[in-house]
């Protein structure tokens, strides 16, 4: 009896090990086939899923020898796919290529040897003529490009419902932030939201427009290298001025996401919201609204002639499994078919400037205009990754969570000069 | 030989699952611990020695990340206190309803205990909604409801308060989960207690609130233990609830929240690895007093 009992547990412990052992032999089979290319992007809700697949179905015409893998990750932002990307590229598994914003959010990837320079990519394909400059600009790090940008959207826009103004008997829209707090105590006097606002990133998305407006462009963009002084009199000024904007928001009963705070727009709630211009497909799609009639759209005050960009692009990372069709795949992302087919769908404009202008029509027309203008100047988003670097970004997160509460800008200026100073 | 013929299959049965836990769960609490004394950042992982700089961070109201820890903490009390007390309530008013015998009682049961099925993320969702303090048009929820009963007075900002008691109206919905999970627990502590002693108090006099108190009540202890426990270590470790309720809203962040941000969007590993610690602690302080209880009245019986 004792040692059938004995037998048994050898038995079983042995079954255990073994059920391990397998379910690590399964994991690894790294071949450099061109047969193969696993991507991870955020890009699977309405709008964004079908622009990709519209690139997938490119990619099967030109090499139907390539198998796509689409390891996308579901969740706002591409928080969720970030966090599980950051696992994989910790456990030495990269995928062949993962979606990044464009600018600083690559950095701590390019610093961690992540990732490789892509320089060979524009040169053979002729890129860098045919890309934005400002936009190459922000995407060079020490001489060298380390992604391939798909996508453009503007972060600095003021939408409204054209109805309401008139209803309200605002003749336009604000042209500067003082502008606005004249408007403001009018549509307020009269039971009306003059700003809706949504959760802590509609927040933050918010005040880098702010920022944007009250300081200009070369103020705007030293406070990401260093050369405009947070702690100085104008930040301060431009600082108070949010914090009066946002006393004439809806922050106390704030949306859920970004999608209610313009819903109170559609519905004469509110007057105005600020959103990056991936509210046009919500406008046009969702709500079934006319653009220019049922609904329009301006620069955020004091932002005229600027494009505050942010861009999603492409990565090939070290020791990906399948380089070459990675390669493939980049080829594809930056070709002008590429991004032709894309763009569209997803409700944005390429990152290229010798697009086929026939299939960008409504809103898309006007924002393709605006970013192929040889006047318009192009600055970065802080709150979509590409101004500031990931450990910066989250430092400011809190500290704009505890300035939204104490409405100390002086307490949030130097606390965000402490943490550039920590992690640049 | 005869000695380890004893013990020794019993080991070998334990073997794989005490290799796999003190792996997996006991080695990575020390590689918690000695991460949280670096000033590890980046996946990478490797840091310099700095001590309990981390730690320090965390306790200097000076700076942001102190600041922002200190409401976290607050915040997680509030929520413990909510969450268990209302929970530990509910559920035991609930159970000593169904004690009764009443009719429909597995059905009633059943409508109870439905709740946990749910998934934290969609009572998030669910209560989102409820407890929406939109006005006008926006008039949802609950508040809604106060408004159509005449109870317009009851009507509040829920979760988006300013008093520093928004974590409560989180804690609501996670009550409102976990218990019929309690109200369970009590049922089957309530059951449990043999008839012949509930008999034997009447007999000798006691009226039915008597009997509840002296007879049923001590048997309850270890009952009421067990879901302090699950309860209390339950609302140390609850994320999804809130960042589903209202995303990086610093009125109802907590330490779990803090930690998973600072970590993987900011990369401040040691950072996170010394909030971790400290969660730990805390979930410490409930289990352990709870596990040497638990040894002691087994070694008594």
């Amino acid at each position: 009896m004792r040692r059938s009992r004995a037998f048994l547990a050898l038995t079983l412990a042995g079954a255990l090990v073994a059920t391990a052992a397998c379910s690590k032999g399964s994991g690894g089979n790294a071949e450099a086939k061109v047969d193969k290319v696993e991507i991870m992007s955020w890009w699977v809700g309405p709008g964004e899923e079908p622009g990709l697949n519209a690139m997938v179905a490119l990619l099967k015409t030109q090499h139907p020898e390539i198998t796509f893998q689409n390891s996308g990750v579901a969740g706002g932002a591409g928080t969720n796919a970030k966090a599980q990307l950051a696992t994989r590229l910790a456990a030495n598994n990269p995928p062949d290529s993962y979606q990044r914003h464009a600018g600083q959010e690559i950095a701590t990837d390019i610093k961690n040897g992540d990732v490789e320079d892509l320089t060979y990519l524009y040169q053979r394909n002729n890129w860098n003529s045919v890309f934005n400059k400002g936009l190459l600009e922000t995407l060079t790090n020490n001489g060298k490009i380390y992604s391939v940008p798909v996508n453009i959207h503007r972060s600095n826009l003021l939408w409204y419902i054209p109805k309401t103004l008139t209803d309200l008997g605002i003749a336009a829209p604000p042209k500067s932030w003082d502008e606005f707090l004249t408007q403001a105590a009018t549509i307020k006097s009269k039971g009306k939201t003059p700003l809706s606002i949504g959760p802590a990133w509609t927040q933050k998305h918010l005040l880098e427009n702010v920022l944007l407006g009250e300081l200009g462009v070369d103020k705007y963009n030293g406070l990401w290298n260093g050369k405009t002084d947070w702690t100085g009199a104008d930040v301060n000024a431009a600082l108070k001025k949010y914090t009066q904007i946002m006393s004439f928001s809806d922050l106390a009963s704030a949306g859920a996401d970004w999608q209610p705070a313009i819903d109170r727009v559609i519905e004469g709630a509110a007057v105005y919201n600020v959103m990056g211009d991936w509210a046009a497909s919500y406008f046009d799609g969702a709500k079934k609204l006319k653009f220019k009639e049922g609904w329009n759209v301006t620069a955020s005050p004091g932002t005229d002639g600027v494009y505050n960009f942010l861009s999603d692009s492409f990565t090939l990372p070290v020791g990906a499994p399948h380089k070459a069709a990675a390669e493939i795949w980049l080829t594809l992302c930056g070709s002008k078919e590429g991004q032709d087919a894309f763009n569209p769908l997803k409700g944005s404009i390429p990152a290229r400037t010798d697009a086929d202008k026939s299939k960008y029509t409504g809103y898309l027309e006007t924002a393709l205009a605006d970013w192929g203008n040889p006047s318009t100047k192009v600055v970065g988003s802080l709150t979509h990754g590409v101004v500031a670097n990931d450990a910066w970004n989250a430092e400011i997160d809190t500290a704009l969570g505890l300035f939204i509460k104490s409405g100390d800008a002086t307490a949030f200026a130097s606390a965000v000069k402490t943490a550039y100073e920590k992690n640049k | 030989m005869r000695r380890i013929r004893q013990w020794g299959p019993g080991l070998l049965l334990l073997a794989p699952s005490l290799l796999v836990l003190g792996w997996f769960v006991y080695g990575f609490m020390a590689k918690t611990a000695q991460l949280s004394l670096t000033s590890a950042r980046g996946r990478n992982l490797t840091g310099d020695f700095v001590g309990f700089e981390n730690y320090q961070e965390l306790g200097d109201t000076a700076g942001v990340t102190g600041q922002r820890f200190e409401i976290d903490v607050k915040n997680v009390l509030i929520f413990t206190l909510v969450f268990v007390g209302g929970s530990l309530l509910l559920g035991f008013v609930l159970a000593l309803l169904l004690e009764r015998g009443i009719r429909g009682e597995t059905f009633f049961r059943s409508v109870f205990i439905f709740p946990m099925a749910i998934s934290f993320i969609a009572i998030a969702i669910i209560w989102r909604w409820l407890e929406s303090n939109g006005t006008g048009s926006q008039l949802t929820g609950i508040n809604k409801l106060f408004s159509f009963v005449g109870l317009s007075f009851l009507q509040n900002n829920w979760f988006k308060s300013d008093s520093g008691w928004a974590i409560a109206a989180v804690a609501l919905p996670a009550g409102w989960a976990l218990s019929g999970y309690v109200m369970a627990l009590f049922l089957a502590g309530m059951r449990g207690v043999p008839e012949d002693l509930r008999e034997a108090a009447r007999v000798d006099g006691a009226r039915e609130p008597q009997v509840f108190w002296h007879v049923i009540r001590p048997m309850l202890l270890p009952v009421t233990m067990s879901a302090l426990v699950i309860l209390a270590h339950i609302s140390l470790k609850t994320f999804d609830l809130i960042y589903a309720m209202d995303l990086k809203s610093l009125k109802i962040d907590t330490p779990a929240l803090f930690m998973w941000f600072t970590t993987f969007e900011g990369g401040f590993y040691g950072r996170g690895a010394a909030i971790a610690m400290l969660l730990l602690f805390g979930v410490a302080v409930i289990i352990v007093p709870y596990i040497w209880y638990s040894v002691r009245s087994e070694r008594r019986t």
